[in-house]
């Protein structure tokens, strides 16, 4: 029997086609994805990556849901240019508590995987409502609502409870004292302040947008990009130990 | 209900729907009421009444319908079922021309940042899912849907598999895509490119789906053909993948129940994997395979040819959905993704171009012996000139998965002149040829209003696509060569914002480009309308088709 008879068999059967469809369309993602998630040197060993503190995790909702990611990539390509112009290349393990991830894939605006602290906050108050009074020919558009959109305290632990679920190592104690905390970063008075910078090792306390009152949405979105990039130490990561 | 002999009852579909309905009426009340925030309460508002509609229209049609339900076959002839395929070619052409006229938006403010009028609804970071979604999944999907369930009627010479299931697809579907576009302006998004709607859109997608292939499977397993035509093969495979590729990609925990927002239960690596897994293979069998089988039926209908080389399709079958699935890692090269992980996609992506090309001959070449209608039919000349976009893009694809040209196209506007590339000369002119020949045939008229406005609509989309794709080329490989170059000094020669504005001119021949895209279009839609409204009818019932082979 020649192989176009043979052939026939699908042909001829629905079922089997179907069968045989799904088998070859399960190989390549199996090898490609299964392996990621065993293989020890998928992620680097580095120190200082930890979840986001709850007013972060608020801004980085407001990043997602503005659609942020379709013009900024948050992923420096080890390539000479992008170094020198963002910083050192990302690694794995800085996006590895991101659900979803946000690397991006078009860069009309430039990557944001290491902006913060970059900027002042002032900078970024004013950049946010207008990109034209900062940077004339920007072609990004104005976010001015922002500022008039509280953040909620209250739901903000239910949200890091899902995250848990799913994996991000959030403690109890850091659900526990979720809404505090979320007011507590964006407030320099606040008593909370201490016990807060203790639970996030290198979280910045400010009043991102420089106005009183519970946090608004410009607050958390600053606090986010405020963070990116900073939480390793590149002075004492071993590369050589990472090289994969 | 139960009533003596000849009268008519109620089918179990008939009333199984209407209580499902009923219930999910009552559930999205109950979800409005308890809502967390604005646009989960509007969603489910909606849904209940959707819900209700549906228990109306239910049973409304009951009480309109003979006793009988259609039969299967009328005179020894099947009895195709048309009007499921008439509402989503209706609705096609309705998302198209708003999917484009959004593109065009998005398009305008990358050239003029004023038009975001500093509004959330409107801003470019909300409306640019919204296009891509419009159009790939709302234009293309409704297409798909239109065309398959033709198809398969056709080619296996059986009425369409169920009463109200093709109904329940084809409307379903399009709620989705209302559910999702409208979550976009909202806010609504999971931010995973091409699967942005949030975890209770996909759960109604899924349920959707289902019926889809269920329908479409039955319908080939009743056939009156001993073989499944090749287009089948194909539209077997990007519904069965999608559904792989949808349930893959999506697993997410919400917050809560009565809430819009969750999390993707895959996180940071893991994520952009599965990512771009299903991403790219949301081209390869939603946009690739599912417009194949438009291929594989209309050109040889078309034409009045046979496909150039049986084998040759179920070569190209076979090596075409192997390759695909390998494909996603070029979305990622430099990533923090493994090394290993990005050569095998590279390695794919190159291999792929041959089945790909081999698909594109086998669609050019069935011309053989007719290449002559080419000056005489529009419609024609619209598809065959989708399958050398498409064999355009299916070189540019695999180039531009090499790690060297990708480290100075990706992020670049390169990417999206290649999508559109794909998108508007193979996806749009295979789609338009298709409606083009099927508004016709399910509308039973004995042909289009006017092939001089498909003339014009051929050549103001050409002139369209012209402009786009190599406004795009220009400005993405110009944006990368200024990222990297560097002065005699050894310093980087050109802020990023230079570079931005270097992109200006382009911006506005993009739109441009867009635009005639977009008049085209209008014209088809004018065309097609005309078509129904005063076309002759056909006298006879048309021949049943002979199959391929």
């Amino acid at each position: 029997m020649s192989f176009w008879t043979r052939h026939q068999i699908f042909e001829k059967n629905s079922i089997i086609l179907i069968v045989g469809i799904l088998l070859v369309i399960s190989i390549g993602g199996l090898v490609e994805i299964t392996p990621l998630f065993y293989l020890k040197s998928t992620i680097e060993k580095v120190d200082g990556v930890r979840p986001y503190t709850p007013l972060e995790l608020a801004g980085r909702n407001v990043y997602v849901r503005e659609g942020c990611y379709l013009c900024h990539s948050q992923m420096i390509r080890p390539l000479r240019d992008e170094v020198e112009r963002y910083g050192h290349f990302s690694l794995a393990a800085e996006s590895m508590f991101d659900h979803p991830f946000q690397w991006g894939s078009k860069r009309t605006g430039p990557d944001l995987a290491r902006v913060g602290a970059k900027y002042s906050d002032d900078w970024h108050v004013t950049h946010l409502i207008n990109p034209r009074a900062i940077v004339p020919q920007s072609v990004m558009p104005g976010y001015p609502f922002l500022s008039q959109n509280e953040v909620d305290p209250d739901t903000i632990a239910d949200h890091m409870r899902t995250l848990r679920t799913v994996g991000v190592p959030y403690t109890d104690d850091q659900i526990a004292n979720a809404g505090a905390d979320l007011k507590a970063q964006a407030d320099p008075d606040n008593a909370g302040g201490d016990a807060f910078s203790k639970r996030y090792a290198k979280a910045v306390v400010r009043n991102f947008d420089g106005k009183t009152g519970t946090p608004t949405e410009m607050d958390a979105l600053i606090a986010y990009l405020q963070m990116l990039g900073t939480l390793v130490d590149f002075k004492i990561y071993n590369e050589k130990a990472n090289l994969r | 209900m139960s009533q003596p002999s000849i009268s008519k009852s109620m089918t179990i579909g008939e009333s199984g729907l209407a209580v499902v309905f009923a219930a999910t009426a009552f559930l999205c009340v109950i979800a409005s009421a308890k809502a967390l925030d604005a646009p989960f309460a509007f969603h489910a508002a909606l849904g209940a009444a959707a819900s209700v509609a549906a228990v109306f229209c239910i049973i409304n049609r009951y009480f309109e319908r003979p006793a009988a339900l259609p039969p299967a076959e009328i005179n020894g002839r099947p009895n195709y079922n048309m009007g499921p395929i008439k509402f989503s070619s209706f609705m096609a052409m309705f998302w198209g021309i708003a999917g484009f006229l959004v593109g065009l938006i998005i398009a305008s403010q990358l050239a003029w940042p004023a038009l975001n009028f500093d509004l959330p609804w409107i801003q470019f970071g909300r409306l640019r899912p919204l296009h891509t979604s419009a159009v790939i999944f709302a234009f293309g999907g409704n297409v798909l849907i239109a065309t398959s369930f033709y198809v398969v009627q056709k080619s296996c010479r059986v009425r369409l598999a169920g009463d109200l299931a093709p109904w329940f697809v084809v409307i379903g579907y399009n709620f989705f895509i209302l559910v999702a576009g409208t979550g976009y302006l909202l806010g609504v998004t999971q931010s995973k490119e091409y699967a942005e709607p949030e975890w209770y859109a996909d759960l109604w997608l899924t349920i959707v789906w289902v019926v889809y292939l269920l329908v479409f499977l039955v319908t080939v397993i009743k056939r009156k053909e001993p073989h499944i035509f090749v287009a089948n093969w194909f539209y077997l495979a990007f519904i069965v993948t999608i559904a792989v590729l949808h349930l893959g990609n999506n697993p997410a925990l919400p917050v809560s129940v009565f809430g819009s927002k969750s999390y993707v239960a895959w996180g940071g690596i893991q994520d952009a994997m599965f990512q771009w897994w299903y991403g790219h293979n949301a081209v390869g069998f939603f946009l690739t395979a599912g417009f194949l089988a438009i291929m594989y039926y209309f050109i040889p209908k078309r034409a009045d040819r046979p496909i150039y080389s049986y084998r040759l399709s179920i070569i190209h079958f076979w090596a075409l959905i192997f390759l695909y699935i390998w494909a996603g890692p070029h979305h990622l090269h430099y990533t923090a993704l493994p090394d290993w992980t990005q050569t095998l996609g590279m390695t794919f992506s190159i291999m792929l171009w041959m089945p790909s090309w081999g698909g594109m001959i086998n669609g050019l070449m069935t011309l053989s012996g007719a290449w002559d209608k080419l000056r005489t039919d529009p419609v024609l000349r619209m598809l065959v000139v989708s399958v050398a976009f498409y064999g355009m893009s299916t070189f540019e694809g695999p180039m531009m998965s090499i790690k060297v040209v990708n480290s100075l196209s990706h992020y670049t506007d390169w990417t999206i002149g290649h999508v559109h590339s794909g998108a508007l000369g193979w996806v749009g002119f295979v789609s338009f040829g298709a409606l083009y020949c099927l508004v016709p045939w399910a509308w039973n008229r004995k042909g289009l209003y006017s092939l001089k406005l498909v003339n014009w609509h051929f050549w103001v989309a050409t002139l369209g696509i012209v402009l786009y794709i190599s406004a795009m080329w220009v400005s993405g490989i110009l944006q990368g060569l200024m990222w990297r170059a560097y002065t005699s000094l050894g310093f980087l020669e050109y802020s990023f914002i230079e570079t931005v504005e270097a992109m200006h001119p382009f911006y506005i021949i993009r739109a441009a480009g867009g635009g005639l895209f977009l008049i085209g279009s209008l014209i088809m839609a004018y065309n097609l309308w005309m078509t129904v409204r005063v076309g002759e009818a056909e006298v006879q019932m048309p021949v049943a088709l002979q199959p391929a082979e």
